[in-house]
């Protein structure tokens, strides 16, 4: 198990301690604890509604937790009003004030600080050649593309050296193009400036893309926090796994268990899994099984385990790759994606096709929740 | 031809714009040039005479100067629209010191008492205009129950000091009446555009400007004041423009000191029955100050929303 993350000087710089938000009835916020590292980009992913704004909101100050503590560099935070916190938020949909221009915009933190004009010039041109907006500074708001918008936004966030940066869904108002050429351009800032973000997104490809390290969460609650390629390898409930990226999750109850492998006994299927589990025989598990790590061919494979017979029933070309829906004997669906390769493609399966999907036994993650 | 074939239809921007113009056309130039027409004309006997006559084969346009003449000449008029100008100033400012409080924690209440707190605000127009400027006059007494209180304060010496009222005992028919008795009647005008910019904000961006280091006074005074600079310009429009030319208020509640524009009108009108004159003081009020007025206001407000 490899980690991209290097092992951070200062892991306790952010740390959030069982901080709940309650909203009347709602719990939008359930006993979160997490510790974020100086200098990391830190992903909240989840589905709308998820509380992953509220939380954002009560690191910057604007909401008050109903219980719980946030510490950051080593100052408990509660009871400090939002304008007192050395945090700046880019918000959702920028909040630009629309009554000044971009270089007021940006220049409105550093002159409540009383900073001299001369050092105050000089701090907001060097942000607006960071965004590259060097020319724009005498325009409105209004007056920019959204894309240059969020970097006059983010460009305002960072020129008071926050010691926290949070971006609130920082590309959802871009197109699908922008977003992808802008979220690289927006890490790379961040790590040239060095600060320590924390950001919300929905977005699984832009969390993955953008940050060091991902929490998911659901219904206010955080399930898992890792590097973005374990959380896709060994996501730890159905959820994650269903969350980030296509899986294919199967029912299964265990019927062998040993020390480094296990047997599960699926509908359509035998799995072998070259991984012990913490269970036993008997338990009922979900097999999830990522679609990539799935072989089709047309003769039958070896062995008993690890194998389906089905029949494709749909498939869409995405160019480098194609993807398969295979309908097992249950009438469960396999959904399989292969790489096209250009020697293979007279022996490329078709509709109606029957074919054998096969896989190792490193290829599935066994979830006991 | 294409409106006989039925598939003629107004382009939306020719009703846009035909819509305001039409309605202004009717309600405002055309009585403004019956007026107008007036003000060049003189009284023969009770009518205005003609401008244009027709007699042995000759057309004469006879436009009378007399009245705008005598209007810059006569210190009278020219002191009288300085005294209204003045109390519309004065009205309007304290109508916003007062009006921009109410209209915020309106704007910034909770939702569902929003609604109550706007009937609040139109409640007095439920009853007559005259009824509501008389009933000053009993509580102004010196035993009423604006006056008692006042007196009590000690107040009403700082006015008298001040000169706002001839003596500590005499609340009414001073500038002090007048100006409350305005500042009472056009107050709504005042905090309805102010509430619906207010109500129109963005609440983010305070939280922005708090997220940025701005205490929450500063988040006021740079943020939410400058973003309802339309409400406020449109606000003092609504009460400056009509406090201008006000009559019924002056009259009842004003002093000797407190001459207005409106009152001199009414007195060319009624008293002198010149109505050429009358004209002329009304189309030069309009002309002078209301026109120019509503222009800078259009500007303000189109600035900020441009
Ligand atoms: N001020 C509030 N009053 C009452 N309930 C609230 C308030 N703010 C948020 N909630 C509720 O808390 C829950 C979490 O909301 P939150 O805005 O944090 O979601 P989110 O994860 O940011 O969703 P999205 O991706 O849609 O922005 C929701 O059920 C929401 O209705
Ligand atoms: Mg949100």
């Amino acid at each position: 198990m490899s980690t991209s993350f290097p092992i951070p000087d200062d892991p306790g710089f952010l740390q959030i301690k069982e901080v709940v938000k309650d909203f009347g009835p709602v719990r939008a916020v359930d006993s979160v604890s997490l510790d974020i590292a100086r200098g990391e980009i830190f992903a909240l992913l989840g589905s709308s509604g998820c509380g992953k704004t509220t939380l954002l909101r009560m690191l910057a100050g604007f909401e008050t937790p109903t219980s719980g503590q946030i510490i950051l560099n080593g100052h408990d935070l509660s009871g400090l009003e939002p304008y007192r916190r050395p945090i700046n938020m880019m918000f959702q949909s920028y909040a630009l004030f629309p009554h000044l221009s971009v270089w007021d915009n940006i220049a409105f933190g550093l002159r409540r600080d009383g900073l001299p004009k001369d050092e105050i010039a000089a701090r907001v041109e060097s942000m607006l050649r960071l965004v590259k907006l060097e020319k724009f500074g005498k325009r409105k708001p209004h007056q920019l593309s959204g894309g240059q918008q969020q970097r006059v936004a983010l460009a305002r966030s960072l020129v008071k050296r926050p010691q926290l940066l949070l971006l609130d869904e920082p590309l959802g108002a871009l197109d699908k193009k922008l977003r992808e050429e802008t979220q690289i351009e927006l890490v790379n800032i961040i790590k040239d400036v060095g600060v320590t973000c924390v950001m919300v997104t929905h977005d699984q490809e832009e969390a993955m893309t953008m940050a060091d390290r991902i929490g998911v969460m659901d219904e206010g609650v955080l399930l898992q926090v890792d590097v973005p390629n374990e959380l896709y390898e060994t996501p730890n409930s159905r959820f994650v796994a269903d969350f980030i990226g296509n899986v294919n999750l199967m029912e299964g109850v265990v019927v062998d268990d040993q020390p480094s492998s296990v047997t599960i006994e699926c509908a359509d299927c035998v799995h072998y899994v070259g991984h012990g589990i913490t269970g036993h025989v008997g338990l009922p598990v979900t097999v999830a099984l990522r679609p990539e790590k799935i072989y089709l061919s047309r003769e039958e494979p070896e062995g008993e385990h690890n194998r389906v017979q089905g029949v494709v029933e749909e498939m869409s070309y995405f160019g480098s790759y194609s993807v398969y829906f295979l309908r097992l004997p249950s009438g469960a669906k396999l959904k399989v994606s292969e790489e096209n390769d250009l020697r293979l493609r007279e022996s490329k399966p078709t509709w109606d096709d029957t074919v054998w999907a096969s896989w190792p036994p490193s290829a599935q993650v066994v979830l006991t929740h | 031809m294409s409106f006989l074939t039925g598939s003629w239809r107004p382009r939306p921007r020719v009703a846009v714009i035909g819509v305001p113009f039409v309605w202004l056309s009717i309600f405002f130039l055309l009585p403004f040039l019956l007026v107008f027409r007036i003000s060049l004309a003189q009284m023969d006997g009770a009518l205005v005479s003609p401008l244009l006559t027709l007699s042995d084969g000759v057309l004469t346009l006879q436009l009378h100067l007399a009245s705008f003449i005598q209007l810059i000449t006569d210190d009278l008029y020219i002191a009288t629209y300085f005294v209204s100008v003045k109390y519309a100033l004065v009205t309007a400012s304290f109508c916003l010191l007062f009006g921009y409080p109410f209209a915020y924690f309106m704007a910034r209440s909770e939702r569902r008492w929003q609604p109550a707190l706007l009937m609040g605000v139109m409640l007095p127009f439920w009853t007559s205009f005259l009824i509501r400027v008389y009933a000053w006059k009993s509580l102004l007494e010196p035993n009423g129950w604006v006056g008692a209180p006042i007196h009590a304060l000690g107040i009403d010496e700082v006015l008298a000091f001040l000169g706002m009222i001839p003596s500590p005992d005499q609340l009414m028919y001073s500038p002090f009446s007048l100006v409350l008795g305005m500042v009472y009647t056009y107050l709504p005008f005042m905090v309805l555009p102010l509430y619906a910019t207010l109500s129109r904000m963005d609440l983010r961006l305070i939280e922005a400007a708090q997220d940025l280091g701005a205490t929450p006074w500063q988040a006021f005074w740079r943020i939410t004041v400058p973003l309802s600079r339309s409400g406020i310009v449109a606000g003092f429009m609504l009460v400056f423009i009509p406090c201008v030319g006000e009559y019924v208020i002056p009259e009842l509640l004003g002093g000797p000191e407190t001459l207005m524009i409106g009152r001199v009108l009414w007195d060319e009108f009624f008293s002198n029955n010149d109505w050429p004159m009358a004209s002329t003081v009304a189309v030069v009020m309009i002309l002078v100050i209301i026109v120019p007025l509503a222009i800078f206001g259009r500007n303000q407000v189109q600035a900020q929303e441009g």
